[in-house]
């Protein structure tokens, strides 16, 4: 299915507040293997300037993932979710993400093309404060699969 | 000259899988039924892209000495990371090269991740400050 390219630009409401959890990085820390202090001990992280745990570097893709649902379930855009795979990840970080953070995310479509069959969309969520600080931002390339290849 | 850094080995069981959907929120079934993964055309159940990306992270922030090391952090998923339904489950191994020291004292490091010999990612980078 073809996606529809006036996407490309479109900038989305800022999503529901999410308040990220100690116990929430603890788990994703634990998750991954990382045992690095400062993603469990809130003291450790105050002895290198945060207020609480730090998270792991792939850990905002765990809200923003959720957050783009608000792009990528909009049946105008046409996409079939169950032939999509994941193409490429980036994020560029202002400061990690720290427990009692409380974040908001805003989702653009930055592109779309078509090559081979197959769509690409790239989505970009802006990771901020409630009070508007800039936390981090995430890129998500996604690939739909053309028919004849799935 | 070009410094290569320490390769980093991480096993992959079926367990870390499970452990990492429910930590993440991706529960994506082909990451943990046989079943639905071979019948969208995989070889078996495979790994979260975004877990491969993990500990890739966790490889560059042990090789920059912090946990908020990393500035910037990029990968394109090359290839499914298979993890057979054994004790034993399956490894990556995380290799990185200093590309560049920049001016004001950041670290660009080109990574690479291989599974059985294949690389899972390209593109891989890190832009790190040293502790």
């Amino acid at each position: 299915m073809p996606l529809d390219q006036t996407f490309v630009g479109r900038t989305w409401p800022p999503t529901e507040t999410y308040l990220v959890g100690r116990e929430k990085i603890r788990e994703f820390a634990r998750a991954i293997g990382a045992t690095d202090a400062e993603y469990h001990d809130p003291e450790a992280a105050r002895a290198i300037g945060y207020p609480d745990v730090v998270a792991p570097p792939t850990f905002p893709v765990a809200i923003t993932m959720a957050a783009s649902r608000q792009v990528i379930n909009d049946p105008g855009l046409g996409l079939d979710y169950s032939r999509v795979v994941h193409g490429d990840q980036r994020f560029a970080y202002t400061r990690p993400v720290v427990a009692g953070d409380a974040l908001v995310c805003v989702n653009s479509v930055d592109e779309i093309t078509t090559r081979g069959g197959h769509w690409f969309i790239t989505t970009r969520t802006e990771v901020r404060t409630e009070a508007g600080e800039p936390v981090v931002t995430v890129w998500s390339k996604l690939v739909q699969r053309g028919e004849e290849h799935s | 000259m070009t410094e290569i850094l320490e390769p980093q080995t991480f096993r992959v069981t079926r367990a870390d899988l499970v452990r990492y959907a429910g930590a993440s929120g991706d529960f994506n079934p082909i990451h943990w039924s046989e079943r639905i993964a071979t019948g969208v055309g995989l070889p078996g159940v495979i790994a979260h892209g975004m877990f491969t990306m993990a500990l890739v992270g966790r490889a560059v922030t042990t090789w920059a000495g912090a946990a908020d090391a990393v500035k910037e952090f990029s990968v394109r998923f090359a290839r499914p990371v298979p993890v057979p339904d054994t004790d034993e489950g399956t490894e990556i191994v995380v290799t990185a090269t200093v590309k560049e020291v920049t001016e004001d004292g950041e670290t660009r490091l080109a990574l690479t991740a291989t599974c059985n010999g294949d690389k899972v990612l390209s593109l891989a980078q890190a832009l790190v400050r040293k502790r």
